[in-house]
């Protein structure tokens, strides 16, 4: 039960961390993420499969990295049609975020072969290649938990470091104050399109991650995502105030880890309160509401 | 090096009535020069400034930065000759990031490179260039810039404009929104660094005392033109009583009113 919260709080804090660069980095409220999630899982899952039924073996042990990569570049290129949208025919952000989302709900049946479902071959292959992986030193239920630790470890230091740099300095200055950004001589629409798409790469590595773990790709995997990515995110600002960015991506974690406890909790002991699966939502939609409550009321306090 | 080449700027009011707000104006300002800009509200100060920048569109004209036609540049290409503080005191600088930051991102003009922003040797260059302000921020670099004081703010903002050692620095009544104090202490650190670095420098501003003190040339517009240009001998004489007369005749008698001028 612990490892299950442990193992989905971290894939999907993955997803979060790039609602934290739209939403908060860029200032870029970006709803593409409802599909660059399932276009990630869909790239992920098709491409991993493949990869699985290749008889070289060492492309077969491949399977789940390289559909991780292929969710990652799938997210980005749904993160680039919402910046081409929003820069070349000045759409709003909310608009463009909505038009790309839909277009990929077809686009992803089609990489899903046409079918809005695409299970894998061998069930949580993630779970196999952990277990290959660090088999021998730990658990398989631990092996899969570490392997996930290990990627967002990684991705921690590499988002960490990219923040440090002068593109990720000039990217947080670009959500702050678009004017600063252009009288460094800065082009703000090439340098936000990067963001984007990194914000959208991010939930794309995230949805084939998750497709890895489940045994499955789905087309409506991304129904609700961008809530469950902000409630992560609010959540983690709640707990922890800091203006570092390295503090600011720790707490995503933090933040994704309680978001699935309480979601596991909700589901497990729900009933008490009357509450069922179908009520979920709903509580990530209070959740929301709850975080923003708090945080103004705070504010004031202060 | 600046050269404004017979601009005309308009607004469209609608009903096919048109505002001309800069009407065939021409101005060239040397290498090294500074230049204060007065006149009434309204004359199109801030306008030449934001034409000059690329935030306003030109009906005619051509404008040179550096000996280069800059024309048909945007804002962001233009900004590659240009450092610029305005009025608001947070428009230059991003808040919610630290003061080190703001001066990585203000450190160099163009595009940036996969590269830490701040390294120690930074961070030791900028401790010492923001000494220079003598607001204490030396000891408050890793602070947001939202917690400084408008002065300190603007100030800093000013620092990051210069930073860069660009070819042409624009101020649009970067001390008006200051109180008083500050006003000073943000007008004096303009004069240093405009002198340190030998930029060429257009400032315009409501005061006529310091625009005779801090520039090499004082331009007056009215409506869209430029109705006195006084530098050299001609502006060493010149004092505020006299710029005030001198306003009132090229004005008309009409509307004289000091007040307008001044204010």
């Amino acid at each position: 039960m612990v490892e299950g919260i442990l193992v989905e709080g971290l894939i999907y804090s993955i997803l979060a961390l790039g609602v934290f660069v739209s939403f908060r980095v860029l200032d870029f409220p970006d709803l593409t993420v409802e599909g660059s999630f399932p276009a990630g899982a869909a790239a992920g899952a098709v491409v991993a499969q493949a990869a699985s039924l290749s008889p070289n073996a060492f492309i077969k042990a491949l399977a789940v990295p390289a559909g991780m990569l292929a969710g990652f570049l799938a997210g980005g290129a749904a993160g680039f049609v919402t910046a081409l949208v929003h820069h070349r025919l000045r759409v709003p952000p909310l608009l463009a975020g909505i038009v790309t989302m839909t277009g990929f709900y077809s686009i992803n049946l089609r990489i899903l072969g046409g079918k809005p479902n695409l299970p894998l071959i061998t069930n949580n292959p993630m779970l196999r290649l952990a277990r290959s992986f660090m088999g021998g030193v730990l658990p398989p239920e631990c092996s899969l938990l570490a392997s996930c630790m290990l990627v967002c470890l990684v991705l921690f230091g590499l988002l960490d470091l990219f923040f440090h740099t002068e593109i990720g300095i000039a990217m947080g200055a670009l959500g702050d104050n678009e004017n600063a950004v252009i009288q460094a001589g800065i082009q703000p629409n090439r340098l936000r399109t990067w963001g984007i798409m990194l914000a959208n790469a991010l939930p794309g590595l995230s949805g084939a991650m998750a497709a890895a773990y489940q045994g499955f790709a789905d087309v409506n995997l991304g129904q609700g995502v961008v809530a469950a990515g902000l409630a992560t995110v609010m959540l983690g600002e709640l707990i922890v105030h800091s203006q570092f960015i390295g503090v600011q991506l720790a707490r995503v974690f933090l933040g994704s880890i309680i978001f699935r406890a309480l979601m596991y909790a909700a589901r497990s002991w729900g009933y008490v309160a009357g509450i069922t699966p179908n009520d979920l939502r709903l509580l990530t939609a209070l959740l929301i509401i709850a975080s923003v409550a708090i945080s103004r009321y705070g504010r004031k306090q202060r | 090096m600046i050269r404004v080449h017979n601009i005309v700027v308009s607004f469209n009011l609608g009903g096919g009535q048109e505002h001309m707000v800069l009407k065939d104006l021409s101005l060239e300002v040397e290498r090294g020069q500074t230049v204060s800009i007065i006149g009434s509200n309204g004359a199109g100060k801030s306008t030449l400034l934001n034409a000059i920048a690329g935030t306003v569109p030109l009906r005619a004209g051509k404008i040179f930065l550096d000996g280069s036609d800059v024309t048909s540049l945007p804002e962001w290409e233009r900004a590659m000759y240009v450092g610029r503080v305005r009025q608001d005191p947070l428009a230059g600088t991003a808040g919610d990031m630290t003061v080190l930051d703001n001066l990585a991102l203000a450190s160099r003009k163009g595009p940036r490179r996969f590269r830490i922003a701040t390294p120690p040797k930074f961070a030791r260059e900028m401790a010492d260039r923001v000494a220079e302000l003598g607001m204490g921020l030396e000891d408050r670099l890793h602070e947001n810039v939202s917690r400084l004081s408008g002065g300190q703010r603007q100030a800093l903002t000013l620092l990051m404009a210069v930073l860069s050692r660009p070819s042409v620095l624009l101020l649009d009544e970067h001390t008006a929104a200051l109180d008083p104090a500050n006003a000073e202490i943000v007008g004096e650190l303009t004069s240093r660094f405009i002198a340190a670095e030998g930029l060429t420098a257009l400032i315009v501003t409501h005061d006529m005392k310091r625009a005779l003190e801090q520039a090499d040339r004082v331009v007056m517009m009215h409506e869209g033109e430029i109705i006195a240009d006084l530098s050299g001998a001609e502006k060493e004489k010149m004092d505020v009583a006299g710029l005030v007369k001198l306003f009132k005749k090229a004005r008309g008698a009409e509307y004289a009113e000091d007040r307008d001028l001044l204010q």
